[in-house]
């Protein structure tokens, strides 16, 4: 030892010890993230990036900006006052064109009327009167050389002859196999000059190859006339060009020396007086730059008005509405199940084993028997010529329940006076809770009619309840089952009543227990689609149910997006908490 | 608790059995539903409730006619097929991926375990509509983001069987995750390192020795992951189209459009399915806990 005191403690192969000890840590480590790495690439992939791509939705906005690049670019600038200058109606105007041909200004159309209503017609409206801009143009070039008949004059003029030579050779190929058409790569010196054009004929080209076209074979659109028009008397001659091309531009460029154009602003306003409206630009301008907060707006019952966010009008109002409403019944259905499952739990934690296993098999049937299973039992169950209103009717007419019915029906009476003051506070939520279901109190009054027991919140908080009640009972008998009998024994042997005893003593040891079931049953609550959708009719949705209306039926997007994104800061600050409380490794399934 | 002592007052008794009384209709609360449907499957008339017949006990009033629909209907058919090919897929795909996942996780030194965990735990804490949004856009139209904006790519998944398949992988995920980590709390790491140390190769050692023992949490792993995807109808339903139609899709179309007592037939069925992966769970846990008990930890 006395030689390796002054030097580090060093490894068998003679390293420092430290290093070494540090290098097969670091080894270890990488081994473990290489066997982590395949999930957690496929959870990236399949998982995490289609909710990243959901978040990135709600406040993405290509609605306007994807179909208008030009108008859009431009509107920004306009100042909301009469109409926008003749420059904007130009830009729509070679962007209507483009748009027209992909048929994406209706759909563009009916999105902007979720915004201000009239817009979809206006669009498809415009859509059929759009194609006469350049009519003009066009007679006066094709009368100057028979040159601009030909359908491919633009492409050769624009395009380089490389690209020229390779749509060619692209359009012989099977339509079938082939891949996707060779991208536009445009004549440098005449991008300089006819920027415009340019421009527009690029989107041509990816139109018409678009519909497997080419573009040298296919009739230009007019409206390429007109922009050529505009821009031809003040451009320098573009060097480079065949002859008979330069000089059917020279032709060009004097026979529209002093003509009068197509006025895209008049022709607007020709096709519908709305073109001349600020509000129908308002809503385009509000609607052009790539991000919006706007679907946001939307999902708490807000739009975009001219001064900032402003309430919707009261009778759209329908979502902050059904978030109240949401939260309530999941709050309802929790409570429930704490009221059902605590008393099980607490059956089966203090059970013998062999008593408490067999009981615990009628908790976990129903927890691996098949969702949609539980919901059809309940559907069958519930129903007005159902089981249960069955049982009930069967029941007033035995000579049992005609007896009783008296002594029901004084209770009944009770506990409908009870329910009534109970509807006075939920009143103050009656829009909320869309009304309370006055056939369920007014049972007894009504002398014993079948219930409606479904397509209501009743339906909804019954059917769910028993769905999500093992969630509670799990997690609660876990607990419990850690709580030593001999607490309860030593308070009572204190001189405890049997009630100080479980109050003071065991359910202030429970309460972790039934803090980790209410938030297990929250969070699956707060999201559930199936059963609310099949058992819930009108009354008894979630905001979950709307989301997937939003997908499948209005078409909504951004929307669905939006309230999903509220949905899942909800979720996720719930499950915050979970983690705080239990810890996300304490997880456990099947108790 | 379980039994009352001679010396309990009347109030304690009452309450004693009143206790059990109020337990009992919880419990038939919890599983009346479930065994109520399957009589109702035998029903001879397209009715949801028991006819006189049934409740006379007449031979009559039953038939097993929903049963026949459902084997010779070919929609059903369908839907069964479609289920039966997408879970064992999905099943597997999620089954080797977290079980290896798992084994890295449960290493003593892993950097950001609890942020990879909270990640890989998310498919079962995000609510299913959110995962079906966020699929169907991205699942139409996949791409590849880089700094400069995105790659697009040239195909789509919604609508293939591999989106769903996907799809459902992510969701079993979480399942085997969390079983398998939990059974390898109980793994006793010394017997890795003597394999080791009797010349056994990294893979020899997980094949021969880790494997078997934690056999029983990777298979209950599993069953976890086929009854998510075999159950699963939110994500089916956006991300698949008529051509993957599964069995609980089925189900929900049928309730929501013609209720038809079909349904009740092949609830029968997925009730019976449901008891016996039951069973096999918890003959699982019990032989894992007796393997635990066995090794010197």
């Amino acid at each position: 030892m006395s030689d390796t005191t002054s030097g580090p403690v060093l490894a068998a192969d003679g390293r420092p010890l430290k290093a070494s000890l540090n290098r097969a840590l670091r080894r270890q480590k990488l081994r473990a993230l290489m066997l982590i790495a395949p999930l957690l690439i496929f959870i990236l992939v399949s998982f995490v990036m289609p909710i990243a791509d959901m978040l990135f939705r709600s406040v993405e906005n290509q609605i306007a900006s994807e179909p208008l690049p030009r108008t859009t670019a431009l509107l920004p600038d306009w100042d909301g006052q009469g109409t926008p200058d003749d420059m904007i109606y130009e830009a729509l105007a070679r962007d209507l064109a483009v748009a027209v041909e992909a048929k994406a200004h209706t759909r563009l159309g009916s999105r902007l009327n979720y915004e201000q209503t009239g817009i979809s017609s206006l669009f498809r409206k415009t859509g059929r009167g759009v194609d006469e801009i350049g009519e003009i143009a066009q007679d006066v070039l094709e009368d100057t050389n028979d040159i601009w008949k030909e359908r491919d004059t633009f492409g050769l003029l624009f395009g380089t002859p490389a690209w020229v030579e390779a749509i060619n050779a692209w359009d012989v190929e099977d339509s079938q196999t082939r891949g996707a058409a060779p991208t536009f790569d445009a004549n440098p010196n005449f991008a300089e000059q006819f920027p415009g054009t340019t421009s527009l004929y690029a989107s041509y080209v990816l139109q018409t190859t678009s519909e497997d076209d080419n573009p040298l074979g296919e009739k230009p659109w007019p409206i390429l006339f007109h922009v050529l028009a505009q821009e031809l008397p003040s451009a320098a001659p573009p060097s480079g060009v065949p002859e008979n091309l330069a000089l059917a531009l020279g032709e060009a460029s004097a026979a529209l020396n002093g003509l009068t154009l197509d006025d895209p602003k008049a022709v607007f306003l020709d096709i519908d007086d709305d073109w001349g409206d600020a509000a129908v630009w308002t809503t385009i301008q509000t609607y052009s730059p790539a991000y919006t907060n706007g679907y946001f707006l939307n999902s708490v019952d807000m739009q975009k008005g001219l001064d900032g966010p402003e309430w919707r009008p009261e009778n759209e109002q329908i979502y902050i509405v059904l978030f109240v409403r949401t939260m309530i019944m999941s709050l309802s259905i929790m409570g429930m199940c704490v009221l059902l499952g605590y008393p099980i739990a607490w059956l089966l934690a203090n059970l013998p084993d062999r008593k408490a296993n067999m009981l615990m098999i009628l908790v976990l049937l129903p927890f691996w028997t098949s969702l949609l299973v539980r919901t059809s039992a309940w559907k069958v169950l519930l129903q007005q010529q159902g089981v249960i209103n069955d049982t009930l009717i069967w029941y007033h007419s035995t000579a049992v329940g005609k007896l009783l019915d008296p002594v029901f029906n004084t209770l009944l009476n009770a506990f409908y006076a009870f329910a009534n003051a109970i509807t006075w506070g939920w009143n103050l939520l009656n829009n909320v809770w869309g009304g309370v279901d006055a056939t369920y109190f007014d049972w007894a009054a009504q002398g014993f009619e079948r219930l409606t027991l479904i397509n209501n919140q009743t339906g909804t908080i019954i059917a769910m309840t028993h769905i999500l009640l093992p969630f509670m009972i799990l997690p609660l008998y876990s607990v419990m089952k850690t709580i030593p009998p001999s607490y309860l024994r030593a308070a009572k042997s204190l001189g405890a009543t049997n009630w100080t005893a479980f109050w003071r003593v065991y359910f202030p040891q429970s309460v972790p227990g039934i803090g980790a079931g209410c938030i297990l049953v929250f969070i699956l609550s707060i999201g559930y689609y199936i059963t609310p959708e099949l058992v819930g009719g009108t009354k008894g949705v979630f905001i979950s149910n709307r989301i997937a209306y939003h997908i499948s039926s209005s078409l909504n997007w951004g929307l669905a997006a939006a309230l999903g994104t509220i949905l899942l800061a909800v979720v996720m600050g719930l499950y915050w908490m979970y983690d705080k409380i239990v810890g996300i490794d304490n997880v456990k399934l099947g108790g | 608790m379980s039994s009352l002592p001679p010396y309990a007052t009347t109030g304690q008794r009452i309450w004693h059995y009143s206790f059990r009384i109020i337990c009992g209709l919880i419990f038939f609360f919890l599983i009346a539903p479930i065994i109520v449907i399957i009589p109702l499957s035998f029903n001879a008339q397209n009715f949801f409730t028991f006819t006189p017949e049934m409740l006379a006990l007449n031979p009559e009033g039953f038939s097993t006619k929903h049963y026949e629909d459902f084997f010779t209907n070919s929609d059903w058919q369908l839907a069964l097929k479609n289920s039966l090919k997408i879970a064992p897929v999905a099943t597997i795909l999620s089954v080797s991926l977290g079980t290896l996942a798992a084994i890295g996780l449960s290493q003593s030194h892993v950097p950001f375990r609890r942020a990879i965990m909270a990640i890989l735990i998310s498919p079962m804490i995000v609510p299913l509509i959110i995962s079906a949004t966020g699929m169907y856009f991205f699942y139409s139209n996949p791409y590849i983001p880089t700094p400069f904006g995105k790659i697009e790519l040239p195909f789509t998944l919604t609508g293939t069987y591999w989106g769903v398949v996907l799809a459902h992988a992510a969701l079993g995920i979480p399942f085997v995750i969390i079983t398998v980590t939990a059974t390898l709390v109980g793994f006793d790491q010394s017997l890795t390192r003597a394999a080791a140390n009797m010349g056994a190769n990294p893979v020899t050692t997980f094949f021969k020795v880790q494997m078997p023992l934690i056999l029983p949490g990777v298979v209950s792993g599993g069953l976890f992951a086929f009854i998510t995807s075999f159950d699963e109808v939110v994500v089916v339903l956006f991300v698949g189209s008529a051509g993957q139609k599964t069995l609980p899709w089925q189900m929900f179309t049928g309730l929501r459009e013609q209720i038809s007592p079909t349904i009740l037939a092949v609830a029968t069925i997925l009730i019976a399915v449901s008891i016996l992966l039951l069973f096999t769970l918890e003959v699982l846990r019990r032989r894992s806990e007796r393997l635990r008990g066995m090794s010197p930890s």
